[in-house]
């Protein structure tokens, strides 16, 4: 194991206590919720904020005990904090020079480092003239440029449009294949997450309430955050063979599971109806609607009822039913679009 | 799954310093622009009035005299030391305030800025009383190396410079406060010491501020009377700068005292005027 | 409703806060202050003089002495060099009485047409001020050009410094003074603090300074001795006052507290 520790940090209203092993090669996403500690828990193992308990051991020495300074890592900030009086390519520099490179050499590493990001001709640009995506490049060469055991990201394409966005993240999904040392990502974008780590971590309120790999996650979430995170409907019940009884509301699913259990379904599989339908799928039931929004190129349908739930549906099912906030409505979910869980 | 990113936060990246200068449109409001017209005429009519009563005519053959240009040298030669001692010890002074947190340091802060509102000849008396040879410090120095300042022009740069230091130490230690002290971290993260972090990150990030004090610090520098003529005495060559050249010019000739007064004020205006186009004003 | 309220409550406070500065302005004694209480023709109750900065202690206790002779009445009075006095006379600063530390300084103002004739009423003498207590480096004229003795005299431009060129040439030396000091009470903070040996200054601040300082007589004082006139301003607004004061000065009882505070009689 690259890096094994356990971080604390206590502060008045709030107490961070993680545990952390990435392997080398590995990439994980801490994952959470704004406010959960995730930046926090980065900024501990970076060495700029400091840990109240708990140690970290980095290819087993210890790294808690050294200053940022001494810490062989690299980290990309996420508005990447490029230093704005220094050219792409001195920036990239900076840090092989202050570990004692002399300038010639420090340069012409960090050339290379930029040729690798694709970013050979922009080496002579202040950060000012740089792009956004060119910026998160040249951010990632410089904390690569100290050749780190450990590569911290924090929120590595959240400055970035949705544009730029996809193109960086495909990029930075390379970078990070290459990279041989344990490397620890922080999103609250699903998706970077999915894409980029081999293993998430979800920290809500300071702690760790889920991890396992990206694929895991999705498709059993474990709290409501990670469900929002991954779109799907899941509640928490009580399970007695197919059947899991969630409040008042009793759903059927294809598994087999005894005491407790979560159902989780995406809101594709909700089917919602102006009258009780014929033919009677196995869950059913009547809902109020509480709000309608766009989501993506479907419609999101709040529903309240036994349970809340999230329908979308297609923009021509919305005319077709006619459907308006406050309505009464009928919810079926057929149970093979549902997938039960011990929780 | 990929299209339920359920928020997408509009984090402001590196470059929204472009979308903050936004134009403000409409003529500017006269509730700012009478006073700001005001204090204008405030400070520049009593330079006017300089204007009109100077001796056109002898203008040249004053300036030309030997003990105007010695004096202005002086002025300028003092006031440049000043400075630069000013800068070696109030950039770490000022560093120090705004990086490093330790007991008592409003009260430091508030000490640094006593030559302020100290009267100058008050703060001359005050450095005599150290430094004179009478003083603590300046028995000390006579004895140990023989040296004395009274009288001297290190004297004249300490008295500039005591006086002058409270205008560099704010100036650098607000653009301290201003900086973003994420890049140090950076920096850190990085393997940077606290020392090339300074070096490397901080200084040439705060450069603006530190060159804004500078000048600031020239300017007083260049126009201390009262420190100077109590602390350094008046001896043309040696301590007599251009204000003493003035004040005592007041005493026999009028006209004289307004001449060596435009030397100063063109002198100093055109090297702030240079040094601001090429400085202060950069983004 | 808000914007108009917050306009005055910013206006106010400054108008207000001018006019106050503008009140106490022409209430002290500073040398921009403006005309007198307009009183009319019917008397002033207010004299100011303008006097040399070696006459503040002298000056201030005849103040008294003709306020008590005159009650009612107050003297003002504005102390500064002889030379910036006369310009702010010249500059028609609101002077009711001129007292100069040379004929040279009144002769300014005399000749701007702004003073009737000038009566010398009092002379000053150089004296050679040294610490007192001090190693006694310095116990005549001609120590001051010895080699390590550190010289403050004032500058050539005022009053102490003329005399002081006037009397080092009458004793044929040549004295290297550390510092050309910009009037008589600057010169003779240096000797107090001890930053120098000696010092030419009058014999009224040497006795002013009490026991700090040490006054040594020299003949060569003899031929630089500072003729102090006097004067009513034209057109003084307190004219009958001005005479007045001027005479005390001249009298016998002037003579007195002149004399006692070192000055010679003319």
């Amino acid at each position: 194991m690259t890096l094994d520790a356990r971080l604390v940090v206590a502060r008045p209203a709030f107490t961070l206590d993680v545990a952390l092993r990435v392997a080398p090669g590995e990439v994980v996403a801490l994952l959470g919720p704004n406010g959960a500690g995730k930046t926090t828990a980065l900024r501990a193992l970076a060495g700029l904020t400091p840990m109240s308990g708990g140690r970290i051991s980095l290819r087993g020495r210890p790294l808690h005990t050294l200053p940022a300074e001494g810490r062989p890592i690299g980290m990309v900030f996420q508005d990447y904090l490029l230093f704005p009086h220094l050219s792409a390519l001195d920036n990239v520099a900076f840090g092989p020079r202050c570990q004692g490179v002399p300038r010639a050499e420090a340069r012409r590493a960090a050339a290379v480092l930029l040729e690798r990001v694709g970013l050979a001709d922009r080496a002579a640009a202040r950060p000012r003239e740089l792009s956004g995506g060119q910026a998160q490049r040249v951010a990632l060469a410089r904390a690569l440029a100290v050749r780190p055991e450990l590569l911290l990201l924090d929120e590595p394409l959240a400055a970035l449009d949705a544009h730029t966005r996809l193109e960086i993240r495909s990029q930075l999904r390379r970078h990070l294949a290459d990279f041989d040392g344990a490397t620890v990502l922080v999103t609250h974008d699903p998706l970077d997450a999915m894409v980029l780590a081999d293993r998430l971590i979800v920290i809500e309120g300071g702690a760790v309430v889920q991890q396992g790999t990206p694929a895991e996650v999705a498709r059993r979430p474990r709290t409501d955050y990670v469900a929002r995170l991954v779109g799907l409907n899941l509640y928490r019940g009580v399970a007695d063979g197919s059947r899991v009884t969630v409040g008042e509301l009793a759903l059927h699913t294809c598994e087999q599971l005894e005491g407790p259990a979560f159902v989780a379904f995406p809101p594709a599989a909700v089917a919602l109806y102006r009258s009780r339908p014929d033919g009677s799928p196995r869950n059913l039931w009547q809902a109020r609607i509480e709000g309608i929004e766009r989501h993506g190129d479907n419609v999101r349908v709040h529903l309240d009822g036994p349970v809340t739930a999230f329908a979308d549906i297609t923009p021509a099912a919305v005319a077709d039913l006619d459907l308006s906030a406050g309505q009464r409505i009928w919810v079926s979910v057929k149970a093979t679009e549902t997938h039960a869980y011990a929780a | 799954m990929s299209s339920t990113a359920p928020e997408q936060l509009d984090v402001p990246g590196p470059r929204g310093r472009t979308a903050r200068g936004r134009e403000v449109t409409g003529r500017p409001p006269w509730m700012l622009v009478v006073p700001a017209l005001a204090g204008l005429a405030f400070l520049i009519l009593p330079l006017a009035g300089l204007l009109v009563r100077a001796p056109w005519s002898t203008l040249l053959q004053r300036l030309a005299e030997p003990h105007v240009l010695e004096a202005l040298r002086l002025s300028l030669v003092s006031a440049t030391i000043a400075t630069a001692v000013c800068l070696l010890f109030g950039v770490p002074l000022a560093w120090l305030l705004a990086r490093v947190e330790f007991p008592g340091r409003r009260l430091v802060r508030a000490l640094v800025t006593v030559p302020l509102v100290l009267p100058p000849v008050v703060g001359g008396v005050a450095l005599l009383l150290v430094l004179g040879r009478r003083g603590l410090a300046g028995q000390w120095l006579e004895a140990t190396f023989g040296v004395t300042l009274p009288f001297t022009t290190a004297g004249v740069v300490i008295a500039e410079a005591f006086v002058a230091m409270p205008f560099l130490v704010i100036s650098v230690e607000g653009a301290l406060r201003g900086a973003d002290q994420r890049f140090e971290e950076a920096a850190a993260t990085l393997g940077a010491s606290r020392w090339t972090v300074f070096r490397r990150v901080t200084l040439p990030m705060v450069m603006p501020g530190v060159v804004a004090g500078a000048v600031l610090c020239w300017a007083r520098a260049l126009g201390e009377f009262g420190a100077t003529i109590t602390f350094a005495g008046n001896f043309p060559g040696t301590t007599r700068t251009m204000p003493l050249a003035v004040y005592l010019a007041l005493e026999t000739e009028p006209e004289a005292a307004i001449v060596l007064s435009l030397v100063l004020l063109a002198v100093s205006v055109v090297i702030l005027a240079s040094l601001r186009d090429r400085w202060v004003s950069a983004p | 409703m808000f914007r108009r309220l917050s306009r005055w409550a910013i206006a106010a406070p400054v108008a207000l806060a001018l006019a106050g500065l503008a009140g106490c302005g022409s209430g002290g004694a500073g040398p921009s202050a403006a005309s007198p209480p307009a009183s009319g023709g019917g008397g002033a109750k207010q004299v100011t003089v303008f006097a040399a900065a070696s006459l503040t202690g002298t000056f201030t206790e005849l103040g008294r002495r003709f306020e008590a002779a005159h009650p009612g009445t107050t003297v003002r009075f504005n102390f500064g060099s002889s030379a910036t006095l006369a310009q702010q006379i010249t500059q028609g600063a609101p002077a009711d009485v001129f007292a100069a530390a040379s004929p040279a300084t009144m002769k300014t103002v005399t000749d701007a047409g702004l003073a009737g004739s000038p009566t010398t009423f009092t002379r000053n003498r150089l004296q050679i001020a040294v610490p007192a207590g001090g190693p006694a480096k310095v116990s005549g004229l001609k120590d001051l050009a010895a080699p390590g003795v550190k010289v403050a005299l004032c500058a050539e431009q005022v009053p102490c410094g003329a005399a002081a060129v006037k009397a080092l040439a009458a004793a044929g030396l040549t004295v290297t003074p550390v510092t050309l000091e910009q009037d008589v009470k600057a010169t003779l903070t240096k000797v107090r603090l001890g930053e120098v040996d000696a010092a030419l200054v009058y014999r009224t601040d040497v006795l002013a300074a009490g026991g700090e300082v040490r006054g040594i007589d020299f003949p060569e004082a003899g031929r630089a001795v500072n003729d102090y006139p006097i004067a009513t301003v034209t057109g003084a607004p307190a004219g009958d006052l001005a005479r007045r004061f001027v005479e005390l000065v001249l009298s016998p009882q002037g003579a007195g507290v002149l004399t006692k505070a070192g000055f010679e009689a003319p």
